[in-house]
């Protein structure tokens, strides 16, 4: 058995019961890497010291386990650049947060993954470094925009994995790959050093073969950030204590299957069975009904979520992508690609005078919408269910000239993200023909990671959909 | 030709003295420091940073908007303000938008109240430098002064004469010092005025249809030269049955004038929003009670009680409290026990400080002390020395004696500054006063 295919727990435990070594680990993971990278384009950039780092660590709690980086959290000493040409050659002078637990907890840094520049984009199509295929069957689409790293997990390049969500970017991925992506609360970690997309709902998260290594994950990069004033002060639990405890009693919500765009498609049969997969688990399950209109008892459709989505994040991508001016680093304005253009431009205008009331202010008054709608129903339910995609991963090239694909590709995953909902995606589905997955959001409220990795433990280990997990 | 009444608002901004930046942990002293040597990520704006408020300088923010009379907001929040400058290393400055920290207020002039607009609080930018290096003409960017807390101060427009403005100002300038929140210091450009400027006809009551700004001024001298230049352009202006163009003006020292810089019509659209970074900002009645309780003492408060505690007389108080450091090394001073042990009054120290120490930097307290003691202790002579030049003085000047017996309180100056004269700088000053006025 190759070494790269073992899942976090399993190398860690191997490693620290010197059932394997590292230098045997790393070269199967680097060797994974030299036959599938070139067709795959995952890694951006690779360090080549990290066996002899890894080495030093086999009594932290990572046991120094290779992990793969989404390009936008800031490496010292590895090239950051989001994938894109402005910051071509950018190595950062300042470690971000979150990789800086990652390496005290004992994670390694395998390797730096491609994204949609500037995670702008649900394909890793947008890089401009070229497009990641999905392992999966590579003439489809990875997802994205943490596109690299769910492909690293699915192509056994990494055992664990860092990506970031503003709405659905590690979700998706994870769904489209079929791998396991958390997208934790907005503020549970630190957004310090990495490379802001949407300010307001930029959430790092783990993507892992299991739930158990997301769990794992989430545990050591998770917590309260001085230099980030938009993470709390609240404890950090270990994410794995309770992920066991099964979901006996549990009230389960089923939502957005009756959309139009989805009733009767697999996912809405792949989603329904899992709600079935509960009740047979001992849960209480009923399908929550779409509205129009903020109604109690029934889910907000996402319809809207797209434009609220779309204009929150472009005027914050129009303000964040201000301070890439060549000046005191990287290249100039002129290094942008078309959707960097497009997506300053369309931000630059709502929040300009005389629209922004128009456009930013109304976004901001529907989102209050979606909060108290997500606000009642954790009220009535500890979880809810949908899919993080309205599909299967779309064939390569299907981004291109459509400005909105991603926004189209998010919608389910939007509204709980401008809440800041946490979400949790793992595979319930294969379609035999394409051998591409389907993933199961679960979603829930603020601050309730333990809650959706207990409900999606328990759905893995119930259902045969994910081989790491048995 | 009509006649004309100038309507003038303010914008202050004082740069505060926190240990560090507004956003971080870089020292927020930039002035003759080696540039770009006091930076970080943050202040670079380098990408994945964050800003985290800096609680002193939201603190004393607060302080001032007290100090002046404001109110403060239960909820404030900080603001992204885009414009692309090279000294703005992010793009866009954090500021305050439409949750300042403080609204209302006002500082009484001789003229009228001044009424505060609102004061808030933001990000100072880098420095620009245009040097020629290897022969080649460029501009170069200090960044050391990115990110040091900038508190701005706008008032009413309900200034109407530079001298009015000059009294404000100096007043506001005062008010900063006492607190302790900057040095305010002109020269090194840690407060720095806006006029903003137009007239309307006497008589008339609502904001006129333009005004100009003047930016970036750095002398309350040059504000009120400022103000002058600008009323009398506007005047000429005016007078042409013209109205003088929206502007952005800058001060030639050079020139003595004002020079057009910006035309408002060009003016930025700032694309605020609010700085999705940091949360927005919430305070109790008891945070807000705390800083009150521990607000030092303004400068009205300060004369009242030296007036009081020490017997100065209006001029005195007036003198020493309009000086940050001459109020400080009085307090000071009079506080030390040697000089309440050598019976020193306060209105010596004072007249010490008026007349003999016209710069009090270098200066501390100690050292003024030692000098007044041994000044006493040099002349202090025996009553009946003074007494027989007080004497010799009555007999060689009966005309002046029966002068002054006549009403004429000039003449008594005249024989006290003979006996002072004559004791040739022995002996004290208020007593030979006291023992003439007996014997006249």
């Amino acid at each position: 058995m190759k070494l790269n295919s073992l899942t976090l727990k399993a190398t860690i435990d191997k490693l620290k019961a010197k059932e394997i070594s590292h230098a045997d680990l790393y070269k199967d993971v680097h060797d994974a890497i030299a036959e599938k990278n070139g067709l795959l384009n995952i890694y951006l950039s690779l360090d080549p010291t990290a066996v002899t780092k890894a080495e030093a660590l086999l009594d932290t709690p990572l046991a120094g386990a290779p992990i793969a980086v989404k390009d936008n959290f800031l490496t010292v000493g590895l090239e950051t650049t989001a994938s894109a040409n402005v910051l071509k050659g950018f190595k950062p002078p300042a470690e971000s947060h979150v990789t800086t637990k990652l390496k005290a907890a004992g994670g390694v840094i395998v390797g730096k993954t491609n994204m949609d520049a500037w995670a702008h984009g649900s394909s890793t199509e947008t890089s401009d470094f070229g497009p990641t295929k999905n392992p999966r069957n590579p003439e489809y689409l990875p997802g994205g925009s943490s596109g690299g790293s769910a492909a690293a997990i699915a192509a056994d390049l990494a055992v664990g994995a860092l990506g970031t969500e503003t709405a659905g970017s590690i979700r998706q991925p994870a769904s489209w790959c079929g791998v396991v992506g958390l997208k934790p609360t907005y503020g549970r970690v630190s957004r310090s050093g990495v490379i802001a997309m949407a300010s307001s709902t930029d959430s790092p998260g783990p993507i892992g073969k299991t739930v158990e290594d997301c769990a794992i994950l989430l545990t050591h990069i998770a917590g309260k950030d001085p230099y980030d004033a938009t993470t709390l002060p609240k404890p950090v639990p270990d994410y794995t204590a309770h992920m066991r405890d099964g979901v006996k009693g549990m009230r389960i919500g089923i939502c957005y299957m009756d959309h139009p765009q989805l009733k009767g498609t697999d996912v809405d049969r792949a989603v329904t069975k899992a709600g079935k997969v509960f009740e047979a688990l001992g849960a209480t399950v009923e399908v929550v009904p779409l509205s129009k209109t903020l109604e109690k008892g029934k889910i907000l459709t996402p319809d809207y979520a797209i434009g609220v989505y779309t204009v929150v994040q472009r005027s914050e991508v129009s303000s964040n992508l201000a301070r890439f001016d060549g000046i005191r680093y990287g290249n100039d304005r002129s290094f942008f690609a078309h959707e960097a253009l497009n997506r300053i431009m369309l931000g630059t205008f709502t929040l300009s005078k005389g629209y922004a009331d128009k456009y930013y202010v109304r976004a901001q008054q529907v989102r209050t919408l979606y909060r108290q709608n997500f606000a009642e129903l954790f009220g009535t339910y500890d979880i809810l269910l949908a899919s993080p995609s309205p599909g299967y991963a779309l064939a390569a090239g299907a981004s291109s000239g459509d400005p909105l694909f991603g926004e189209l590709q998010d919608m389910l995953v939007e509204p709980s993200s401008l809440v800041g909902n946490t979400g949790i995606s793992v595979p319930c589905f294969t379609d035999p023909k394409t051998n591409l997955p389907l993933g199961l959001n679960i979603m829930g409220d603020q601050w309730q990671e333990e809650k959706i990795l207990k409900a999606a433990y328990a759905f893995e280990q119930a259902t045969d959909w994910n081989p790491w997990a048995k | 030709m009509n006649t004309y009444e100038p309507v003038i608002g303010l914008e202050i901004h004082v740069e505060l003295k926190t240990k560090s930046g507004m956003f971080c942990g870089c020292p927020a002293d930039h002035f003759a420091k080696k540039p770009n040597t006091g930076t970080c990520p943050v202040c670079l704006g380098l990408p994945g940073a964050l800003p985290v408020p800096n609680k002193k300088a939201v603190e004393w923010t607060i302080m001032l908007g007290l100090a002046l009379g404001g109110t403060i907001a239960e909820v404030s929040k900080f603001d992204r303000k885009h414009y692309f400058y090279p000294d703005l290393p992010k793009g866009y400055q954090i500021s305050q938008y439409d949750q300042p920290l403080c609204r209302g207020g006002k500082v009484s002039t001789s003229f009228g109240d001044v009424r505060i607009h609102r004061v808030h609080l933001e990000e100072d930018t880098g420095k620009l430098q245009h040097a020629t290096v290897a022969g080649k003409k460029v501009t170069l960017v200090d960044f050391n002064r990115s990110g040091v807390p900038l508190v701005e101060i706008v008032t009413e427009a309900d200034i109407h004469s530079s001298e009015q403005a000059k009294e404000f100002l100096k007043k506001l300038h005062q008010i900063v010092r006492y607190l302790g929140i900057s040095d305010a210091d002109m020269e090194k450009g840690s407060m720095r005025l806006e006029p903003n400027i137009s007239i309307r006809k006497v008589g008339e009551t609502g904001l006129p249809n333009y005004k100009v700004e003047v930016k970036n001024i750095n002398s309350f001298r040059f504000a009120a030269a400022a103000i002058d230049y600008e009323v009398k352009r506007h005047t000429v202006i005016l007078e042409s049955g013209k109205v003088p163009a929206q502007e952005t003006r800058g001060w030639d020292e050079a020139k003595n004038a004002t020079v057009s810089q910006r035309s408002k019509e060009e003016a930025a659209d700032y694309r605020y929003f609010p700085e999705p970074d940091i949360p927005p900002l919430r305070f109790t009645k008891e945070y807000i009670d705390t800083i009150k309780a521990n607000m030092p003492q303004l400068p009205d408060a300060y004369k009242k009680e030296i007036k009081e505690k020490h017997g100065l007389n209006d001029n005195q108080a007036k003198v020493l409290s309009e000086d940050f450091g001459k109020m400080k090394l009085f307090k000071d001073t009079v506080s030390l026990p040697s000089v309440s042990q050598a019976n020193i009054s306060g209105a010596t120290v004072a007249n010490w400080i008026i007349n003999k120490v016209p710069d009090t930097s270098g200066v501390t307290p100690t050292y003024l002390a030692d000098q007044i003691i041994k000044s006493k202790q040099v002349t202090q002579v025996d009553d009946s020395v003074l007494v027989s030049a007080i004497d010799q003085v009555i007999a060689e000047n009966p005309k002046a004696v029966a002068d002054f017996k006549a009403g004429k309180e000039q003449s008594k100056m005249f024989l006290y500054g003979n006996v002072l004269k004559r004791l040739a700088g022995k002996g004290d000053k208020q007593k030979v006063m006291e023992l003439l006025v007996g014997k006249l």
